[in-house]
């Protein structure tokens, strides 16, 4: 799949990515904008360096001996996992956001939030901070303004929409800081849908979540 | 310690796998500790970790990184499931379509460690408010808003420190080219 990306997520959330520091939402943005962004992948890789040079620099701890060769032997049984590959399925669904929102944009269910807004939840781990989702928007369809208690991470998955701070097509991430105000407006012919992280539930959704 | 994990993933050897642990084990537990592990939870994690790499050194090629860069990667990921108990959204290095197909020639090799030698000497280089907001995130395993409340800083002054440490070492990587 081709995609002209314009907005990449800021570098310091990159960072995070590469130290595995972000909350488990935020993280599942960034995955799914690596999948399609080669620019981003150099840099994650880029950055990996500093945390090997800082784990290359730690301390040594006194470590018990080295597991005995039965168990390695019995380690050898368990299947060795597959990394779950991180591309966009052809059906515009992040590969691994497929087993819990289904195979399709098109087929899945929607949660009506307000005039021309849809919404589906998606589970994080139990304890994990934040907020992730998808969000449909018809087109042409807006937002009110708003600003943002915490962070969020908003990544288009289909068609694209416009703000303040330009226009996101399909692989572009907008990286708003809490301060952020904006006014998202829905493209007029394609509508909008994307994966949205945050660290607060916005308010917006607190009813939509509830019908389930 | 490539050649290593190589004779792991090639016979199953169990010596080389045993020199390998002598070499990573403290430090994954090192590592652990930082990340917020107790003595015995970290010790445990890395036993894991390094069982993990037995395991799965035929996923390994030498075009994924170094042996460090991709036993790091396990340790990283394990402690975000065992110790944030989140789903592991960044899975191993892949061959990426940056690389080139073809073996590293020798000179890449040679540039690959200058590069990694370069970006410890930056990161000894580094302000020391630059050089802490980066291994609060690295080795403390913070996110950016956990460092703001940690260092009780805005989120803003954090991710500018963040970026002003990641453009030093960027430019200094550049140089190579
Ligand atoms: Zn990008």
């Amino acid at each position: 799949m081709t995609m002209t990306i314009t907005h990449h997520p800021d570098v310091s959330t990159l960072m995070c990515c590469s130290a595995g520091s972000q909350p488990e939402a935020c993280a599942a943005v960034i995955a799914s904008h690596l999948a399609v962004c080669p620019q981003c992948r150099a840099e994650v890789r880029r950055m990996q360096k500093i945390g090997v040079a800082l784990f290359e620099k730690l301390e040594p701890e006194s470590v018990a001996v080295p597991p005995p060769v039965v168990k390695l032997r019995a380690a050898e049984a368990d299947d060795v996992e597959t990394s779950k590959p991180c591309v966009l399925s052809a059906g515009e669904i992040p590969q691994f956001l497929v087993s819990c929102v289904g195979p399709c944009l098109d087929g899945m269910t929607w949660e009506p939030v307000a005039r021309g807004i849809w919404t589906h939840a998606i589970a994080l781990s139990p304890g994990a901070c934040g907020d992730l989702r998808l969000l449909k928007v018809a087109p042409g369809g807006s937002f009110p303004e708003h600003g943002h208690v915490g962070w969020e991470l908003t990544l288009v998955l289909r068609g694209s929409y416009s703000d303040e701070f330009g226009t996101f097509l399909a692989g572009d991430v907008a990286d708003l800081d809490e301060d952020a105000r904006h006014h998202p407006v829905a493209c007029p012919n394609a509508g909008c849908i994307c994966l949205m992280a945050s660290e607060h539930k916005p308010p917006l959704f607190g009813g939509a979540d509830r019908q389930k | 310690m490539a050649d290593l994990l190589q004779r792991v993933a090639a016979n199953g050897d169990v010596e080389a796998f045993k020199a390998l642990f002598e070499a990573y084990a403290p430090r994954v537990k090192s590592y652990m500790l930082r990340q917020g592990a107790d003595a015995a939870t970290a010790e445990e994690l890395a036993q894991e970790t390094l069982l993990a790499v037995w395991r799965k050194a035929a996923l390994y090629s030498d075009e994924k990184g170094s042996a460090t860069t991709w036993i790091f990667t396990i340790a990283r990921n394990l402690r975000i499931d065992r110790l944030r108990k989140e789903v592991v959204w960044q899975p191993l290095p892949e061959n990426n379509d940056e690389r080139p197909s073809e073996d590293p020639s020798p000179e890449e090799d040679l540039s690959e460690r200058e590069r990694a030698e370069r970006v410890r000497a930056m990161l000894s280089e580094l302000p020391p408010d630059q050089s802490e907001v980066v291994n609060l995130a690295f080795i403390e395993g913070l996110s950016h808003s956990e460092i703001a409340t940690r260092l009780d800083l805005p989120l803003g002054t954090v991710k500018s420190r963040m970026r002003l440490a990641y453009q030093k070492i960027r430019d200094a990587l550049e140089d190579l080219r």
